[in-house]
């Protein structure tokens, strides 16, 4: 009877089931994904050709910013938080989270805040179009009306978050198995633990700033408005001090996903444990004195901009160490290609792709040339979707067995990571080339030297966009008619959760914990 | 098997093709090099680290190829077991530290040249004032100011058939009606500010860019060597028409551009001239109607669109609006002083008296809004006056 | 472990964390005053300090630092301003006076404030004004012109290699603002 668990919709409803709120917070972020892509169909569509074709520019910012809020707070930090509720528990011998009402609620808050801000798109005025940036006074004085919705959004969806966040830590630190000391966890755990403090730090940083803008809109106060002694540049140093850990909030995950995944079908442990711990958290410690290199251009003091430009280049170290390790990982394994490592690799290769681009916008006098062009948004997408996304994607591939009992059609998996590959290379490399020619990003239409490079993004952005339709069509069908997984599909996967746990995992694991040894 | 094998292969390919593809110095690929000392050394620091970026992925990737290709089951059945090495973590440590700081000597170098125009002598210095959606520039030293607004014909954009739309020019969306014109070899400073929201005014090849921001001033400068004509965007998310605002830098000699400043001052007498005995005459409805739709059309569409309708309620229509069908005085108000708090600005300075007056008789006879007023521009005239 | 022990343990890490969290809230509108700290000790923005007291020193005829004055005006300002003097140059220690001149060419009365900024940011350190038409609002009753004057003096301490500063002023509409305050105060 360990099985029990309510039917029909109060089981998703009132569930306090970690597995459960996990799924709920996949299919969430899947659904968001879709819409967000949808908006980036629209946007490359515009761009397909020089000249206005399909919307008017007021529409197309209302697009841009609607597809970065999405995809950031829709799509990537609740599939992450997916991740989490799922893994963490399993992997560290524990019945459930630590907070189970709350689990529910910090999943319940979403859809509504994402209703809240989906239907601004129906308002007078439309939706925001300020950028996802909302920098002040465009998204104060200036902004359209839905701006007050979009604020309140942005409060759910940090509420949310936080609650997620003081979960995964309470869990870590109070719910391991007797045995299952901080330096035993798998990574995906550790990178997870280091994620919800930089979520706990920075996200009530983000409610302040929304508050600073509601009050500067409403109230009369003049926090970023010059006329009542206020100033502009200084939204944009509190929106990066939240923007820049959020960034590594996004990707950190991915990381402990990586570092799972490499091993398990290289074969052999992960190379250097305790140096991926520690130089994800001196990641996470970099990201809060590097904010201000998003704003070269603002007219800082010369001092201000070497301290930024030095500290933003030293993040390239701990990256770097990680890069070394999976490579290290890697050489003299027994390794085996199937999708969740292609997907993996592919993210090791993306990733640092991304981390080159990184160090040359760190550099400050060539930043000027780099800073909001289409260099940036290649920059910010190789991180993004080749590392973020496929980062999920591989998680999903890997686990899926372990979440459905069903294993996934192999033959199809390698089809969407080729599909993805090639696509998601030919949407954004581009972009890096039309960049360094001089295109500024967020514009809906550009001279005719842009054109052949944004016409083959373009191209690409269509192929990406179906091959993810693919990967949809694949999971729906492993879970429907998959064939039966073995309890460990993956020879080489380590860790309690293939260790100790049959496939499809119960809906109940854990009640007593595991021994760990 | 060898199938995969090849497909790595040839993505390996692909990849390092695409990255030298990016070194291939080729001017729609890469950054270009640019005129200006500054310019022309934030490019080769660009080259620099995209050749050490190339050589650090070629390293890394290729030990990753190798392992993939050598340390394959089929080819590698049992797994070594070594899970750490301090001696080789240590190494990966210090070598990226090595080459950053490779980097960031030249890198610091630059910078502080590119920072220091208050260290230059200036010989000239300029005013750039962002707008939404246009730059203002004046010359401080010789008290002429003037508007910049994009050139494109609108049927280029709307890409409307069988009108100038099928063929987009050379320097489609990167054209201007009054370029800003600088002496060449002559140190130029710019105060940059703004009078509505944040822009950001980049010319790539004179490598300038800096935020124009309200209420603030920034100050860079430059110091072009070559004559020639130098196309820039602005590159900060400003509103609507952000795409629509371009930077466009003509430099030339400098008895050019003595020569040009003499005509600017020339243009601005015989325009005070030409206003006043517009606003001298009476005008009847149809010259109010024709000059009042052309500049509306130039100044007003932008946000009250062609039709009138505006894009409420940022942008408020004017058909069947209370401005525009109530009383005359308040909409020569509101054309005149702007309204504090939103987007309309004042025109009282920006458009002679005669425009303003065509415009609000424009707006009040357009769409429908039959009042049947007519404005003259005596009436402007007029109410700046106070009576 | 007990569950009782384990629901303790997590109160008590929740309420910490929770605090954290409110901690991270406030240091948000913390940063606020913060960065105007910041920006006064070091300038980073290019604000001026408010109201100095000249005081006789040591006048440095050696040197020269050229000053350009700027006067901007905001969307929905209807007035004309304008600096008297474009640019002039300053002995560091020297007690000076510029005028600017502002009119009110609109029918109504209207309140401005001007927002002064320097650049770079740096010099705002060395710039001292005594007297400032930007230390209050300005009421301008429909018509009405005048010239501001503001007087200041460079500090002698100002590094070597500033030679050229701007100080600049955007002049904004805020009469309704202040409108909406006394009526609130009401």
């Amino acid at each position: 009877m360990a099985d029990h668990h309510p039917t029909g919709i109060k089981r998703w409803l009132f569930t306090t089931n970690h597995k459960d709120i996990g799924s709920m917070y996949l299919w969430f972020s899947f659904i968001m994904f879709f819409i967000g892509g949808a908006m980036a169909m629209v946007i490359r569509a515009e761009l397909y050709q020089p000249g206005l074709q399909f919307v008017e520019p007021n529409f197309f910012n209302q697009m841009t910013t609607m597809h970065g809020l999405i995809m950031v707070f829709g799509a990537v930090m609740p599939s992450m938080v997916g991740l989490a509720n799922w893994l963490i528990p399993m992997q560290i011998g524990a019945p459930d989270m630590a907070l189970p009402r709350m689990n529910n609620w910090s999943f319940w808050i979403l859809p509504f805040a994402f209703t809240l801000l989906l239907s601004s798109l129906f308002m007078e005025g439309g939706a925001p179009n300020f950028g996802w940036t909302f920098y002040a006074p465009l998204s104060t004085t200036y902004g359209p009306p839905s701006t007050d919705f979009f604020i309140l959004g942005v409060h759910m969806m940090g509420i949310s978050s936080i609650m997620g966040a003081i979960n995964v830590i309470v869990t870590v630190f109070n719910m391991r198995a007797p045995g299952m000391t901080l330096m035993k966890m798998p990574l995906f755990v550790w990178t997870w633990v280091i994620t919800a403090f930089l979520l706990i730090m920075v996200m009530p940083v983000l409610a302040g700033a929304v508050t600073m803008m509601l009050t500067d809109r409403h109230f009369g106060t003049s926090f970023f408005d010059a006329a009542g002694g206020g100033d502009p540049v200084m939204f944009q140093h509190i929106f990066w001090f939240f923007g820049h850990p959020e960034v590594y909030i996004m990707i950190l995950p991915a990381f402990g996903v990586a570092s799972e995944i490499i091993p398990a079908f290289a074969r052999k442990k992960l190379f250097g444990y305790a140096s991926m711990v520690y130089a994800t958290a001196s990641i996470a410690l970099l990201s809060f004195i590097v904010w201000a290199h998003h704003m070269f251009t603002v007219g800082m003091p010369l001092a201000g901009e070497l301290f930024f430009m030095i500290a933003t280049m030293l993040i390239a170290v701990p990256t770097g160490v990680k890069v070394f390790n999976w490579v290290a990982t890697m050489w003299k394994g027994s390794m085996t290609f199937e999708t969740p490592m292609l997907f993996a690799i592919a993210f090791v290769i993306l990733f640092t792709i991304g981390g080159f681009s990184g160090v040359m916008l760190a550099m400050a006098p060539v930043d000027f040339q780099y800073h909001d062009t289409y260099f940036v948004v290649a920059h910010f997408h190789y991180v993004l979707f080749p590392g973020a996304i496929f980062g999920t994607t591989a998680a999903v591939y890997y686990w899926l067995p372990k979440w459905t009992g069903k294993m996934y059609n192999e033959k199809m998996g390698k089809i969407h990571f080729w599909w993805s590959m090639i696509a998601v290379n030919l949407t954004f490399f581009p972009m890096h080339f039309s960049g360094l020619a001089g295109m500024p990003r967020r514009i809906p239409d550009y001279n005719m030297m842009f054109a052949d490079f944004n016409q083959l993004a373009s191209i690409g952005a269509f192929a990406l966009g179906l091959s993810q339709l693919f990967f949809l069509f694949i999971v729906i069908k492993t879970i429907r008619s998959g064939k039966k997984s073995e309890d460990k599909p993956w020879d080489g996967a380590t860790g309690l959760e293939w260790d100790k746990l049959p496939c499809p995992a119960p809906y109940h694991t854990f009640d007593t914990p595991p021994k760990v040894d | 098997m060898a199938i995969r094998r090849k497909l790595f292969a040839g993505l390996a390919v692909v990849l390092s093709g695409m990255l030298s593809f990016a070194v291939q110095a080729s001017a729609d690929l890469n950054m270009r090099p640019g005129v200006t000392e500054t310019s022309v050394e934030a490019y080769d620091l660009h080259m620099a680290v995209i050749w050490v970026m190339t050589i650090i992925a070629v390293v890394v990737f290729g030990l990753m190829f190798y392992s993939i290709f050598a340390h394959r089951k089929s080819k590698n059945p049992t797994p070594a077991t070594f899970s750490h090495s301090t001696t080789v973590e240590i190494i990966w440590t210090a070598i990226p530290i090595i080459i950053l700081i490779g980097l960031s000597i030249p890198a610091v170098k630059l910078l502080v040249k590119m920072e220091s125009w208050d260290k230059v002598e200036p010989d000239l210095e300029i005013q750039v004032t962002g707008h939404q959606w246009k730059w203002e520039y004046k010359y401080l030293d010789h008290d002429i100011s003037f508007f910049s607004n994009l050139k494109t014909p609108r049927e280029q954009i709307d890409n409307l058939e069988g009108k100038v739309g099928e063929t987009k020019g050379e320097n489609y969306l990167l054209e201007v009606d009054n370029e800003l014109v600088l002496p060449a070899n002559k140190n130029v400073i710019f105060h940059l500010t703004s009078k509505d929201v944040i822009h950001s005014w980049w010319v790539p090849e004179i490598a300038v860019k800096k935020d124009a921001i309200p209420g603030f001033i920034n100050s860079t400068w430059t110091n072009v060597p070559k004559e020639g004509t130098y196309r820039g965007q602005c590159t900060e998310l400003c509103g609507k028409d952000h795409g629509f605002m371009p930077v466009v830098v003509k430099v030339v000699s400098e008895s050019e551009f003595a020569a040009y400043i003499e005509k600017k001052k020339a243009e601005k007498v015989a325009a005070e001239k030409a206003a006043a005995e517009a606003a001298a005459r009476s005008w009847d409805m149809e010259q109010l109607m024709t000059l009042g739709k052309e500049t509306y059309e130039a100044k007003c569409a932008a946000c009250h669109m062609v039709n009138g309708e505006g894009m409420p309620p940022t942008f408020p229509a004017l058909k069947g609006s209370k401005v525009a069908t109530g009383p005359v005085e308040g909409h020569i108000d509101i054309v005149v002083n702007g309204k504090a708090g939103t987007a309309m600005a004042a025109y009282g300075a920006q458009l002679s008296d005669a425009e303003i007056a065509a415009i609000i008789t424009y707006e009040r006879n357009a769409w429908g809004n039959e009042t049947g007023d007519k404005v003259q521009p005596a009436d402007i005239q007029a109410f700046k006056a106070g009576n | 472990m007990s569950e009782q022990v384990t629901n303790d343990n997590n109160k008590k890490l929740v309420l910490r964390l929770l605090g954290v969290v409110g901690g991270m809230f406030l240091f948000g509108f913390a940063l606020v005053p913060l960065y105007d700290v910041f920006c006064e000790v070091t300038g980073i923005n290019g604000k001026t300090r408010g109201k100095a007291i000249y005081q006789q020193s040591m006048v440095n005829t050696e040197r020269e630092v050229s000053i350009t004055f700027i006067a901007n005006i905001s969307n929905g300002m209807p007035w004309e301003f304008k600096p008297l003097t474009r640019t002039m140059k300053v002995h560091p220690g020297e007690l000076n006076e510029v005028r600017f001149y502002a009119k009110n060419p609109s029918r109504k009365d209207i309140i401005g404030q001007s927002v002064p900024s320097v650049s770079p940011g740096e010099a705002a350190l060395y710039l001292n004004k005594t007297e400032c038409f930007c230390f209050d609002q300005q009421t301008l009753l429909a018509g009405q012109e005048v010239e501001m004057p503001m007087k200041f003096y460079i500090d002698s301490e100002i590094p070597e290699n500033i030679n050229h500063l701007t100080l600049s002023y955007q002049l904004f509409n805020v009469t309704d603002a202040v409108e909406a305050a006394a009526g609130a105060a009401k």
